[in-house]
Order: C-alpha cells, then structure tokens, then sequence
C-alpha cells in the first residue's frame, strides 16, 4: 500500500500544524446565486442564513445578471459544454476569438489571448517572454500568481518598495546590463485596494527602456472614468505592453482570464506559454456569458458609475463611524484592525449580524497588518450599506476600537 | 556591533523597510523566515554584499539560509573575502 500508515500520519501532523497556527481555511458553502444578498451555510450542516455579502469581486454586480445568464444558456444550446481540447488542436470556437477581439478593443491593446484563469495568464505569460538575458522588476504587494510566474522563468529578479518610484528608478538603472527590463505591478493591489501609479511607471519605462506588466484583475471594467482600468484612470492606454486580466471578477465572475498587449508578446504566449497550450480551452457557455457582459459594460458607464457611488458613501460611512480604513478610491476597502485574532473576532460578530466580511492576516498580509477587507458592489443598494454601516458600529463599539487609530488598537489588542 | 555589520544591517534596513515600517532588526533578526526580505528580493542584497566588498557569491552559496540574518550575512562575506 503506498499510502501506509506512518505516510497518512505524517499528513496528518501537516495538517494539525496548520490548524494549531490558526491558519486553517474552511469553505463556507452558499445556498444561493452569487449577489449583493446571499444565503450561506455555516459552519458546514447549519441552517442556511440570510446575509449581506460585503466580499465579493463581484464589483459590477454581473455575477448573475439575467442578460449573462440568458446569453450563457445560449452559448450553451449553440456552442456545447465543453470542447474536450486544448485550443490548438480543437478548442478554438469563433466565439473564442470573438470574444479576445472584444477584450482587445475594450482594453485598448492589440491583441488578447484567453487563459482557463488569471492564475494562468500571470503563471505563463514571463516565462513566455523574457530569457535569462532579461530582468523583471516588480513592486513588492503584487498577487501571489505573479510571484509564481516569475518564479518559473529564467529572467534576473529584482523588487522595489511598493509603489516607490524612486527605488524603481535605481533599479531601473542598476539593470541597464539586461537585455531587456519588465515593470511588473499589479493596477489595483488586491490587499490594499490602492492603484498603481501607472502614468509615473510608463514615463519612467520610456525614460530607461523598459516594458510595462500591469495586473488588472481588480481594476477591469471599474476603474477609469469608461471602466477600461487603471491604464485608462491613469491616462496611459495604449501605453502598457502587457495587461493581464481575469474574467473571475467584475467581467461576469465565472473563470478565465487574459493575456492582452503587444502583438509580439500575445503571439509568443500563443506558442509559448505553458497553462495555455497544456490545459482545456475555456468553456462556451462561459465565453459566450463573457462576451455578453463586455456589451453590456462597453455600452454605459452605469454600473461602474454606481460603484464609485457606493464606494464613496461607504468609505465616508467608515471613517464618520470611526473606523481606520486604507485611504484610496477603489471599491477595495480594508478596515485596518491589526491583530489576527481581532480581525477574526470582529468578523465572526459581523456574520452575526448578517454581515459577510473575511479576516484576513499573515501570511495573506504582512504581520501586524490584519485586517477586514470589504469591497463594494454595484450590486448593493444603500439600504445594503447602511445596514452593513450599523453594524460595524455596533461591533466596533463593542470591541472599544471607535475613533483609534494605528497605535491605539495596537496598544489595545497587540499586533 | 562592527562596521561591516553596521553597514549591512544600514542596506537591510533603507532597502526593504517601507517608511512607515517601525520593525527593529538587530544581528540575529531574521530576515527571510521572518518576512522582512523575500526571495526575489534577496538578490539586490547580494548584488550589494559583491559591490562593496569586492566578491563574487556563487548562487549555491546565496540561499536563503546563509541571508537569514545580519550576522550570518557578515559570516558569509568573510568567508568569500577569504577565499
């Protein structure tokens, strides 16, 4: 037997360590269609509870709009449920290359070519590129995919402070001996919910010849005045060379994602990039819901429009609370409690009162950094708000953290 | 602590601590186990440890082990000024 005994045991001993650490994640398992109230199960065989939900990246409110899930069904009667392929050999629709045309024109790049996930795109798309002969310099919070993609190729490394542009301009300098350097950032960073300062990275590309890789998985179809991203926010469409982006988050929420850019670049992953030529094409009912929502969103601005509109009201209703959120403008917004256990505490209450939040600390954030991160949805009406309002102060006052700041609810609870 | 100490944690310090970092780090504080430098980031001390002291660290010899703390930083340094 391969799996003896003393082999299960030590899995085991694995597992318990990571429960004794308190880093054991469970799943809690939802009754209902992803949206701004959601019915949960938890934990696992309680009665199902209504909630509001205040942490999906369901920024736009399209996880379940009927007009996807209509043309889904669609795609699904027209186009089958699976393709049994890899896109190169046959597992590439119309609708496949419909929708990377639409993506395309809606990133403003020149061409896109779809992965099963973000997670994928990020995994592949370095390795795909770059030689042992190239550099990638990248801001230190980026999302971990893109640590694993850098992981996997042979280019130099090298970091810089996050969204320090002085320490990524001697970087810049220091690795003027590469062949060729890539800035990797993410558009919005998925923990903090700030944006990259994209317009001072690409004036410093051109100034010491580098590329630019911009993460927009939390940016697409929302940030920018037409929802483009944070290229678009930042004024410099047409500029980046490399945008990868998911499909698993404002863009509908189902799964895939995207590597869009340069020609030359999106070409070199289609030969390339290993998640793309060695997994299944994405699905046609997921494409064709895909397609729908880039009409959807390339048509008016409302969605987004009412996101920015939740996301100021929200984090206003934050700080008159007296609560220490993480300053910015995206619809990200962390509220800063420290301590892990605290984040923890402050959440399971927050369910309590119907209230869907995550803790979330090390090593998913920096120690001493724990927090609850909260993210809007144009899904949400203000009712939503106000009732989530009410009860991060109520909760708030009962752990006493109303109107302190950084240091006061260290010296409280610890970090 | 001695200057060729000094002068490492001084790098450690401006290079991956952000400004509202109020951590301290002494000799045996540790670095990569602790968080404070990652592995992509680990490079740039290399680079710095050849420039100023005029040595070559084989990959083999930078692991993360060896970069784990201000002393065994400066161990590694005399070990290849040495050699």
């Amino acid at each position: 037997m391969a799996f003896a005994t003393r082999t299960r045991e030590s899995y085991q001993q694995e597992l318990s360590a990571i429960r004794e650490a308190g880093l054991f994640k469970e799943e809690r398992f939802i009754r209902s269609p992803q949206g701004a109230d959601i019915e949960v199960e938890f934990p696992a065989g309680a009665p199902g509870k209504k909630v509001i939900n205040l942490c999906a990246n369901n920024y736009l409110g399209l996880s379940s709009h009927p007009e996807v899930v209509e043309a889904a069904r669609r795609g699904l009667d027209a186009r089958g449920y699976g393709l049994s392929s890899v896109r190169f050999i046959c597992g590439t629709q119309d609708i496949h290359r419909q929708l990377e045309g639409k993506l395309t024109e809606f990133l403003g790049t020149e061409d896109t070519l779809l992965f099963p996930s973000c997670m994928d795109a990020n995994a592949g798309v370095f390795e795909a590129v770059l030689t042992d002969r190239d550099v990638m310099i990248a801001d230190r919070l980026v999302h971990a995919s893109i640590v694993d993609g850098m992981r996997l190729c042979k280019a130099a490394t090298d970091t810089y402070k996050h969204s320090d542009m002085k320490h990524l301009e001697q970087k810049l300098q220091e690795h003027q001996d590469k062949q060729r350097r890539l800035i990797i950032t993410d558009g919005v960073f998925s923990m903090d919910g700030d944006l990259a300062r994209l317009d001072e990275i690409v004036a410093l590309a051109e100034k010491h010849d580098a590329m630019v890789f911009v993460d927009e998985s939390h940016a697409s179809g929302f940030i920018g005045k037409t929802g483009r991203g944070t290229h678009e926010h930042c004024g410099v469409m047409g500029k980046i060379d490399i945008v990868t982006t998911t499909l698993g988050k404002a863009l509908g929420g189902a799964s895939g994602g995207c590597v869009s850019g340069r020609r030359e670049l999106v070409e070199l992953c289609r030969q390339r990039a290993r998640p793309y030529l060695f997994s299944n094409t994405v699905a046609p009912v997921i494409v064709s819901g895909a397609i729908k929502v880039l009409e959807l969103i390339s048509g008016t601005t409302e969605r987004r429009d009412k996101l920015e509109w939740n996301t100021k009201y929200w984090r206003e209703g934050l700080l008159k609370i007296g609560l220490d959120i993480k300053a910015g403008d995206s619809p990200i917004v962390p509220v800063m409690l420290y301590n892990a256990k605290l984040a923890q505490d402050v959440a399971r209450d927050l369910y309590a009162e119907g209230i869907y939040v995550v803790g979330f600390f090390f090593p998913v954030v920096a120690k001493g950094q724990a927090r609850i991160r909260t993210q809007l949805s144009a899904a949400h009406d203000q009712s939503h708000l106000d009732r989530g309002l009410a009860a991060f102060a109520k909760v708030g006052a009962k752990y006493g953290i109303l109107g302190l700041g950084k240091n006061e609810i260290i010296e409280k609870y610890g970090a | 602590m001695d200057e060729r100490k000094q002068a490492i944690l001084d790098y450690v310090v401006s290079e991956y601590l952000e400004e509202d970092d109020d951590r301290t780090i002494g000799e045996d504080t540790p670095l990569i186990t602790g968080g404070i430098v990652d592995s992509f980031s680990m490079v740039s001390l290399k680079r710095f440890l050849e420039k100023k002291y005029g040595i070559q660290i084989p990959d083999a010899d930078a692991s993360p082990e060896a970069f784990d703390t201000v002393n065994r930083i400066a161990a590694l340094v005399e070990r290849f000024k040495k050699s």
